[in-house]
């Protein structure tokens, strides 16, 4: 195992009765990696994550986390992880302040009643420090797990659907704060989410659960790029354009428009095909990469 | 980290609305105890001494702090569990419930430390709630009702017991009923590590010490093999001390039966929240 591999994870199982819930599973994360976690509802990409944060024993398999195994080295490695599962849960009869505080005592870490306001101040919570978390709205509380998560300075952050329920606005700050922990603090980031779109925006390495199993795993962009890539191209005459592009697979046409297959190399040069044969190219467009990809993939 | 998390879960208890229904239910309790024999004590009292006064002429101030201390000990002490179950049967399910369990079993505390620094936490609530019977049930009625020596009738009959021979029964008598509600908090504590709700196990302790004490009360020999292993069998110990010779024996063996109660429930707490899988 490379010394920069965050995460290895070699050959998990885990059973809930007769139910096997995750069937050798395997991935790796490296240092400074936005690691996109992807998988359908119930592919088991939740227990995958429990197991890491051991808070579900695997029956068979391999957790190494900083290099380290998980199983005899539990404290000192959780000490340098920072997680939200799937909701964050606060003590509701206590303010966002008192909870801070009270995770912050067990995170393994020394944090100042300062830098537990400069982290409220952060996710932007600083006015409600002393409201209780009963009041709080969905967002708010996803935002006091984001402070939870960061207080003790992790090395690795775990995110389990960390936009669910966010709205709009919500998902976009919790985007950019994502990309901040990446680029402004180098944090590896191991991101589960439903929301491709968002992976495809900010993960660098991914890999594709379902129904137990890793299917695909590695970089996005080659997983991506290997593959063909649905375009739309909007033009002032599609049928010229169909005609001119008859090597290529058309998957769909009307009067300004073609959709075709095609590799993301080939995009500039078919424009310029295009115009050169005086066909107006107002627009191109990719159609949504990673939502086909892991489609195909989990069909597959 | 055992300290650092005992502490929170000390800030939990008192952050809690629940913590101090305890104490509310208490002392409303005591005082319609201390109402009623301040208003109509002597009636009651004569129910019992009527029985005697044909041989016995009863002089001074009998109905006094340390009868109202011991009467109101007797009539609590089969609630208290009930305001202890509260708190401590909702101490791990009610995290499980909350969601915040998965929280704090992520961090780098062990599940061994999570659930002593809650058994630590329960321990001092059921400590402070004794201390509170104690506090309202001897100095208020003392203060009310002014000192004197206690009269009990228990199995033996009417034991007279001299004023100056009273506190130190009090306060051993206190140390046992502690350890009688420690062992109700061990065990609504074991059936927390298996709920996810926070009624379960507070209703199950219940029922368990119901069963019990009927059990207990019940004449039939076919039981009479393991009454003297059951804990409620024990927690009415603390009433041996008002006998006219203390059955110290008798008392160590409740001792002994009591706490070994508390460590089974502890050890079987900690074994099954070490094994269980989180998710909640």
């Amino acid at each position: 195992m490379s010394e920069t591999t965050v995460i290895q994870v070699k050959d998990l199982n885990k059973k809930f009765g007769d139910f096997e819930a995750i069937k050798n599973v395997s991935f790796h994360v490296n240092e400074g990696d936005v690691f996109g976690f992807l998988g359908p509802n119930g592919a088991g990409k939740s227990t995958t994550i429990r197991c890491l944060l051991s808070l579900i024993q695997p029956n068979r398999g391999e957790i190494q986390l900083f290099g380290k195994h998980l199983h005899t080295n539990r404290k000192e490695i959780l000490s340098r992880i920072g997680c939200i599962i799937e909701k964050p849960d606060f003590y509701k009869y206590l303010s966002a302040q008192k909870n801070l505080e009270i995770f912050a005592r067990i995170s393994g870490a020394e944090v100042s009643a300062k830098e537990i306001e400069g982290m409220l101040e952060f996710v932007g919570l600083a006015d409600r420090a002393k409201h209780k978390v009963k009041g709080f709205s969905h967002g708010m509380k996803q935002r006091l797990g984001i402070a939870q998560t960061l207080l003790h300075k992790p090395d690795l952050i775990i995110l389990d659907e960390p936009t669910t329920g966010l709205d709009p606005q919500g998902i976009i700050e919790v985007r950019n704060l994502i990309l901040r922990l990446k680029n402004e603090q180098h944090k590896t980031i191991l991101l589960s989410s439903h929301q491709l779109s968002e992976i495809e925006m900010i993960a660098n390495r991914m890999v594709i659960i379902n129904k137990g199993h890793s299917i695909v795993e590695g970089s996005v962009s080659d997983l991506l790029n290997a593959e063909e890539l649905l375009v739309k191209f909007e033009v002032n005459d599609a049928d010229k354009a169909k005609t001119l592009l008859s090597a290529y697979t058309v998957k769909a046409i009307n009067t300004t428009t073609i959709e075709i297959l095609l590799n993301r190399n080939e995009i500039s040069s078919i424009n310029k095909k295009l115009v050169e044969a005086n066909v107006l190219v107002n627009a191109i467009e990719p159609k949504r990469k990673l939502e086909d990809f892991f489609i195909k993939t989990i069909q597959n | 980290m055992l300290l650092k998390n005992t502490y929170n879960e000390l800030i939990k208890i008192v952050s809690k609305p629940r913590s101090f229904l305890g104490f509310g239910a208490l002392s409303l309790l005591i005082a319609i105890i201390l109402f009623a024999m301040k208003a109509d004590g002597s009636s009651i009292v004569s129910m019992v001494t009527d029985s005697f006064e044909q041989t016995l002429t009863f002089n001074g101030n009998v109905i006094n702090g340390n009868l109202i201390a011991f009467i109101i000990l007797q009539m609590l002490i089969v609630h208290v569990p009930l305001l202890i179950a509260l708190v401590t049967g909702d101490l791990i399910s009610g995290e499980a419930a909350m969601g915040t369990i998965r929280m704090m079993a992520s961090k780098p505390i062990s599940r061994t430390q999570i659930v002593l620094s809650k058994f630590i936490a329960g321990a001092l609530y059921t400590l402070l709630i004794t201390l509170w019977l104690g506090f309202l049930a001897l100095f208020v009625s003392h203060f009310i009702f002014g000192s004197g020596d206690l009269i009990v009738l228990n199995s033996d009959g009417l034991v007279i017991l001299p004023e100056a021979d009273v506190f130190w029964r009090f306060g051993l008598g206190f140390c046992v009923a502690f350890l009688s509600l420690l062992t109700v908090s061990a065990l609504s504590i074991f059936l927390s590590a298996y709920s996810e709700n926070s009624i379960g196990p507070i209703v199950a302790t219940m029922s368990i010490i119901l069963v019990f004490t009927i059990i207990g009360s019940l004449d039939a020999s076919v039981f009479n093999s393991i009454k003297p292993y059951m804990f409620t069998t024990h927690m009415a110990a603390w009433r041996s001390f008002f006998s006219a010779e203390v059955p110290f024996n008798a008392i160590y063996q409740s001792i002994v039966i009591l706490v070994l109660h508390i460590f089974s429930f502890l050890g079987m707490t900690l074994y099954k929240f070490n094994k269980k899988d989180i998710t909640s």
